[in-house]
Order: C-alpha cells, then sequence, then structure tokens
C-alpha cells in the first residue's frame, strides 16, 4: 500500500514540479508593475545575461556559418548547384539552427550563472533576509532575470544570424569563389520574411521564457547548500537544453 | 504582563514527526532585551521564524503586537515585517550591493524618500553603529564586526518596533563582541525597540540582556532575569548556564536538530 504510493508519488513528481514552476510563472507575471526600479534592474540583468554573451554568440554563429556553406556547398557541387548555398544556409538558419543553437548556448552561458547566482542567494540566506525585510524576492530578484532572459535570446539569435551569414559570406565568397550577385540574391529572394524569419523569431521568443524560467525557478528553489547549486545549474542545462529541443519540434509543426 | 509586545501561546511545532517546540507559552515585553537561550538545535531559531512568519504552528498561536501571525496573508504578512527587523546569522548582507545600498534597500522598497532623504538616513544609521566612509565599500571586503554592524544598521532603518537577532555575536573576536553587544544595547535603548535575541552563548547573554528564557527539549524549562537563572535551583538549568557534562540534558545526536535548514520560504 505505502509502496505503491510511493510509487506513485515518483511517478507524479514531474507532474508536480510543472505546476510548481507554472506557479511560480504566474507570480512572477502578477508582480509586474509599471516603476523605474523593474525597468532598471531589468536592463541591468539584460547587460549582464544578454551583453555579456554576445562574444560567445558572435564566434559560434560565425563559426556555424562557415560549416553550414562548406557542407552545402560540398553537397549542392555534386548536383552542379552550388550557386543554391546561400538558400540553403538562409533557410537552415533561420528557421532552426539560429534560434536553437543561440538558445543552447544561452542556457549554457546565462541559465547556469543565474540558477548558480539565485541558489547562492540563497544559501548564503540573502533571499531570506529579503522576504524578511518584507521584500518579495520574486519581484525583485527572479522576474528581472526572467524578462531580462525574454528579451535577449531573440537579439543574440539575430546576432547569431547575422555572424552565421557572415560565415557563410567568408566561406563561400571568399573562400570558394562564389559569385557575391548571386548569393545576396538567392538570399533575398528565397527568404521570405513571414515563414522564416518570424517564425524564427517566435521561436526565439520562447526558447528564451523557457531556458529563464526554468533558470529562476531552479535556482531559486534550490537547496540552500553548495551541493543544492550545483544540482540546480546541471538541471538547468540539461533540462532547458531538453524542453528546447522538444518545443522546437511542436513549434516547427505548427509554424511550416 | 501588561500589553507584551510577543505573546506565544501553546505553541506546537513538529517537522516531519519529530515535535521540535512542544506547547510553548512566552510573553515578551515591550521595551526589553530578551534572550531566548538553549542548547544548539532546540528550536530557538524555529521560534524566529514562527514569530517572523516564515513558519507556520501546527498548534498555538504567535501574536506580535496584538495580530495573530499564521492567519495573515502574504501581503499582511509582509505589512506586518516592517514592523520587524531581523539580523540572521552572519549577516546576510546581499553581495552584490554596496554598503549604502544594503541598508538603503528597505527604504527604497517601502517608502518615497527622494535620493537625498535616503542618503541622509542611511548616513544616520551608519554613524550610529560606528561605521563612517563605509559607505560604498562591498560586504566582501568587511570584517566580520563591520558587516554584522551593517546588518544591524539595515534592520534597524525602517525603525521597527522588533528586532530579531539569531546569534548575533557567533564568529566574532572578543572585542567586535562587546562592540556589538554594547550597540545592541544603545540602539534597543535609543529607538525604544524590543529586541530578541536567540543564542546558546551564555556569558555574552549574561550583561545583555533583561531577562531569558531557556528552552530544552522542545519545552520552555525556565524564565527569569539572567541573575535568577545563573542561580537556578533546576537541575537542567543550572547543567546548561554553567556548562556542564553531567545533568539531566542528553548530548546525544537523537535529540538534537539542526534547526536552520528545511525552513520553508514564503
Amino acid at each position: 500500500m505505502t509502496k505503491d504510493r510511493s510509487k506513485r508519488r515518483k511517478l507524479l513528481a514531474p507532474v508536480a514540479e510543472t505546476g510548481k514552476c507554472g506557479v511560480f510563472l504566474m507570480r512572477m507575471l502578477g508582480s509586474i508593475r509599471l516603476e523605474s526600479e523593474l525597468l532598471i534592474s531589468t536592463l541591468q540583468q539584460t547587460y549582464l545575461i544578454g551583453a555579456r554573451s554576445l562574444v560567445i554568440i558572435m564566434i559560434c554563429g560565425f563559426f556555424v556559418g562557415m560549416v553550414l556553406s562548406l557542407q552545402s556547398i560540398n553537397a549542392l557541387q555534386q548536383f552542379g548547384a552550388s550557386d543554391q548555398v546561400s538558400l540553403l544556409v538562409g533557410k537552415s538558419l533561420f528557421r532552426e539552427l539560429g534560434p536553437v543553437l543561440t538558445a543552447l548556448l544561452f542556457a549554457g552561458r546565462a541559465g547556469t550563472s543565474v540558477a548558480a547566482e539565485i541558489g547562492l542567494m540563497k544559501a548564503t540566506s540573502q533571499i531570506e533576509a529579503m522576504q524578511l525585510m518584507a521584500i518579495d524576492p520574486v519581484k525583485r530578484i527572479a522576474l528581472p532575470r526572467f524578462l531580462a532572459g525574454l528579451i535577449s535570446l531573440p537579439l543574440l539569435t539575430a546576432m547569431f544570424n547575422a555572424f552565421a551569414i557572415l560565415g557563410a559570406v567568408v566561406f563561400s565568397i571568399g573562400v570558394m569563389g562564389l559569385d557575391p550577385g548571386i548569393f545576396w540574391s538567392k538570399l533575398q529572394s528565397g527568404i521570405s520574411f513571414g515563414k522564416d524569419f518570424v517564425g524564427g523569431v517566435w521561436k526565439s521568443v520562447v526558447f528564451g521564457g523557457i531556458v529563464s524560467l526554468i533558470a529562476v525557478y531552479f535556482g531559486y528553489y534550490a537547496k540552500p547548500t553548495g551541493e543544492g547549486v550545483g544540482t540546480a545549474t546541471t538541471r538547468t542545462v540539461v533540462l532547458s537544453s531538453v524542453l528546447v529541443l522538444i518545443f522546437d519540434f511542436i513549434m516547427t509543426s505548427f509554424l511550416i | 504582563m501588561k500589553d507584551p509586545i510577543i505573546r506565544i501561546r501553546d505553541l506546537v511545532y513538529r517537522r516531519g514527526t519529530k515535535l521540535i517546540l512542544d506547547g510553548v507559552s512566552l510573553d515578551i515585553k515591550r521595551g526589553s532585551i530578551v534572550a531566548i537561550m538553549g542548547p544548539s538545535g532546540v528550536g530557538k531559531t524555529t521560534i524566529l521564524r514562527l514569530i517572523s512568519g516564515q513558519l507556520h504552528p501546527n498548534r498555538g498561536s504567535v501574536e506580535v503586537n496584538g495580530k495573530l501571525i499564521s492567519s495573515l496573508s502574504r501581503r499582511d504578512l509582509y505589512e506586518c515585517r516592517k514592523e520587524i527587523g531581523v539580523l540572521l546569522q552572519d549577516g546576510a548582507l546581499f553581495t552584490d550591493l554596496t554598503v549604502f545600498e544594503n541598508v538603503a534597500a528597505p527604504l527604497r522598497e517601502h517608502t518615497a524618500l527622494s535620493e537625498s532623504e535616503i542618503r541622509e538616513r542611511v548616513s544616520e544609521k551608519l554613524h550610529s553603529v560606528g561605521l563612517v566612509d563605509t559607505e560604498d565599500l562591498m560586504p566582501h571586503s568587511l570584517s566580520g564586526g563591520m558587516a554584522r554592524r551593517v546588518a544591524l544598521a539595515r534592520a534597524v532603518i525602517m525603525n521597527p518596533k522588533i528586532v530579531l537577532f539569531d546569534e548575533p555575536m557567533t564568529g566574532l573576536d572578543p572585542i567586535a563582541r562587546s562592540t556589538v553587544s554594547r550597540l545592541i544595547r544603545t540602539t534597543n535603548d535609543r529607538l525604544g525597540l524590543t529586541s530578541i535575541i536567540v543564542t546558546h552563548n551564555v556569558e555574552q547573554m549574561r550583561e545583555l540582556v533583561d531577562y531569558c528564557f531557556i528552552l530544552a527539549s522542545a519545552k520552555l524549562i525556565a524564565e527569569g532575569s539572567p541573575q535568577a537563572m545563573m542561580n537556578s535551583q533546576d537541575p537542567a538549568v543550572d547543567q546548561f548556564m554553567n556548562g556542564r557534562v553531567e545533568g539531566p540534558l542528553s548530548f546525544s545526536n537523537k535529540d538534537r536538530q539542526t534547526g536552520q535548514q528545511n525552513a520553508e520560504h514564503s
């Protein structure tokens, strides 16, 4: 009987966790007020987690663009269609690789630091001190970081895409000697603003929400010990990566 | 006692199946400094958490300033906490803010004071705890004693009626300890506070406090002036106050609990 119950509890644990996470999200959204303090701290966090992720995003984007065009040219050459490379690179970037890879990088770079930061605040009783001063930590600590992630990821994705295109230009025009005119005109005519570009932006907004919600949630509910903070960071990366890929499939099947 | 600021009645608190507090009743007089003492892990910090509303009792009541803490909504509880200052173990300063911003945090959150008024009040409080020219320092560059004083300034910045201290002297050198101890007394008397200190250190409390409550084995075993406690004939009180190994209070792990972890956050 008790064995049954503990088994059931184990099975239901993810459901309960999801619910708790949803309640947490509602608490965050419910504490949004139009006030300068929230704006300032959100901007600060956007700088800390967004702007500081910029370099890694740009480097990765550049190389992803290069490798994409290398692979595409290699494959397209067999059909004598290597001038289509910008179309292939552009489509795969704007629709899939840009939002997904940026979200995964963002989870590793910013998600972990947010989870660890909040977890450490908890371990050193700073969160408790806030509550005791009647300052709501959900509003002052979690919300600005969540909003900053939501704002940062689409912008970072745009940077990633831009640098990936740059990488593709460098490789296919600079190295492989493709005609720049064909490259740009194929890109311009082949990529639709609505489906390819806006679809990608939607994805990155959703991914931004997922990654930053998970980071603040795990940080906030971390066990207040060194080990607890470690667990929170690991779970943040793992779960947000998995969820990004799952939601990528779900959203693609609606957007396509 | 007439009109106590804190009235605790028949308080029962369980963590899991373990009884942490079993029928504790006590009154705390307005304007006094009282100590809640007892061996480590006896539920002293738990009492503080019940007073501040971080935990809810399984039975019994905690009244602060006439308000029944466990019955308040989150908003009312936060309202009520504005009248309570808390100094946690190690101070719990915000590590990403300067000393000034740490002390100013409650003002920024709860008042609409102008920047210059905030600056004035923060300097005044920092001054009153003996800190000058420290406003721009970060918490990690402070010594233990200084950090504790900053935390004290932060705890009283909203001019609360009650200040709760959780082991305020732990980890300080003797000079810093005496300084903090004196500061607690002067702050209490000057601002007309009621201070509640949770500690297991008998020595430090003897000079500082007006009244002691002694907890052991989940119950309140004695209360009275420090002097009366020192001279108590009760074997358990005598054992604790004079630090004897032999006596009715056991020291086995089974009976001890670290009361700091697992606190549910509201």
